[in-house]
């Protein structure tokens, strides 16, 4: 059996469509996974996600893949957790009160306050810190109600919506988005290159 | 801070993206792939593609239409016209669509509403709403104007919204063709009404109308036929938006 060298997690109600797209437009050639031992054997692999944190739980549950998608955050292998794939790093999120993340970022994740427009449909500006080697500063487009409001010991991106939220997160090349880089234009884009070859470079 | 969105929006029948006033009167105006990946590199900030066909073989094109564009673009699709059911968003949304708008399945059947809001997310669940002036409120209006409903506009979006909806495209029926600028005070009563963004459609024709509509609650504004006849670039309209003090994404 050849194991994938990129992989897209099937996760369910995802725009699986967008991210093989811009993965392709970068030179990737993606492939679609479910199993345990291929989420544990992919070089590079990408947590897409839209749908709701309970249901994606409930379905890589199902598909023993919790700890297999775990496992390789904590170890560091090339991994891009996109949107609600991001959030489903933290332990918990107001969205599903009592449904376990898979906890590899020590923050939970909440509703933005009511004070502004949700969901959140548009293009904001990313700020980057101080560490980020990935991500870089420019505008992405979000399309999410919950976010995450820290991400300890992550270098992280910020941007503002009622307040300061994470719009992103690195360490070495594992790399979460709470904005899609496959619908960020050129931006995006290049994001998605980078991330591709460090992922080449530290596999 | 969430910047306006400018949207080019292709009417697409027959695979092919046409214009007309009021959906009468169609004429050719190019390839959707060609023309969503030329806005796309003027900057566009997202594209709406709508099915103005009628025909049940349309279906099958419109899903193919949306594949090729997802190939090539790097920005959010908004695809709608035509759909009836939860397994109609599901074959665009798996095609490669971001977010699916709902029309006349959802007056006929509100439930369609919250079904897709379950099964995709609010996010992804986009009710289009074509409002008419009718004496001193607005009145819905279906089947690309064919039936003019006793279905006030307001109440329509706010039902829509309890019910799970994301985001509203909003077309004045009195505006759409018109180049008169978009219906502001539709706008403003929406806004009103709503908290989820509201995309302003119908009757733009410079830079003006649209900084007058997002100035009006709009969060969007999309416009097809300044595009398509080359009166502006989305370039030169971000850069028009910019002088009259709109910050854009550029």
């Amino acid at each position: 059996m050849s194991y994938p060298s990129l992989a897209v997690v099937r996760t369910g109600a995802a725009n699986l469509a967008s991210v093989m797209a811009a993965l392709r437009r970068a030179g990737g050639e993606p492939v679609l996974v479910a199993s345990p031992r291929e989420v544990e054997s992919a070089a590079a692999l990408v947590l897409p996600g839209v749908g709701a944190f309970d249901s994606v739980m409930q379905r890589l549950r199902g598909a023993g893949l919790v700890e297999p998608l775990a496992e390789r955050i904590r170890l560091g292998r090339p991994t891009m957790a996109i949107c609600l794939g991001l959030q489903i790093l933290a332990e918990s999120s107001e969205e599903a009160p009592g449904v376990r993340g898979l906890g590899v970022l020590t923050t939970d994740v909440r509703r933005f306050p009511a004070s502004v427009r949700v969901p959140q449909l548009g293009w904001n500006r990313v700020e980057v810190g101080p560490d980020c080697r990935l991500l870089e500063g420019g505008f992405a487009y979000f399309a999410n109600s919950y976010r995450l409001q820290t991400a300890p010991r992550w270098a992280s991106a910020t941007a503002d919506h009622g307040g300061p939220f994470v719009a992103g997160v690195e360490k070495g090349t594992v790399l979460g988005c709470q904005f899609h880089p496959e619908l960020s234009g050129s931006w995006g884009q290049r994001l998605v290159h980078r991330w591709l070859a460090a992922a080449e470079g530290g596999s | 801070m969430l910047l306006p969105r400018v949207i080019p929006c292709l009417d697409v029948a027959d695979g092919r993206v046409v214009k007309g006033v009021q959906f009468q009167g169609l004429r050719d105006a190019g390839h959707p792939v060609e023309l969503a990946q030329s806005y796309a590199e003027q900057g566009a900030d997202e594209i709406v593609i709508l099915d103005v066909g009628a025909t049940p073989e349309e279906r099958d094109n419109q899903v193919e239409t949306v594949r090729a564009v997802r190939e090539v673009l790097p920005l959010p699709v908004t695809v709608g016209g035509g759909v009836r059911q939860v397994g109609d968003a599901e074959s665009l949304l798996e095609a490669g669509a971001d977010k699916v708008a709902v029309n006349t399945a959802a007056v006929e059947d509100p439930s369609l509403l919250s079904r897709l809001a379950a099964r995709f997310g609010s996010q992804c669940t986009v009710l289009a709403v074509d409002a008419a002036v009718d004496g001193d409120r607005w009145s819905i209006v279906v089947r690309s104007g064919r039936d003019r409903l006793d279905v006030d506009a307001i109440d329509w979006a706010r039902r829509a919204m309890d019910l799970g909806v994301g985001e509203i495209l909003l077309t004045s029926w009195d505006r759409d063709g018109t180049r008169n600028g978009y219906d502001l005070e539709l706008i403003a009563a929406i806004r009103q009404a709503v908290t989820v963004p509201i995309i302003a459609s119908g009757g733009a024709a410079r830079a003006e109308h649209m900084v007058a509509a997002i100035r009006a609650g709009a969060d969007a504004v999309l416009a097809a036929s300044i595009f398509h006849e080359g009166q502006y670039t989305v370039r030169s309209l971000k850069e028009d938006l910019e002088k009259l003090g709109l910050e854009v994404r550029r």
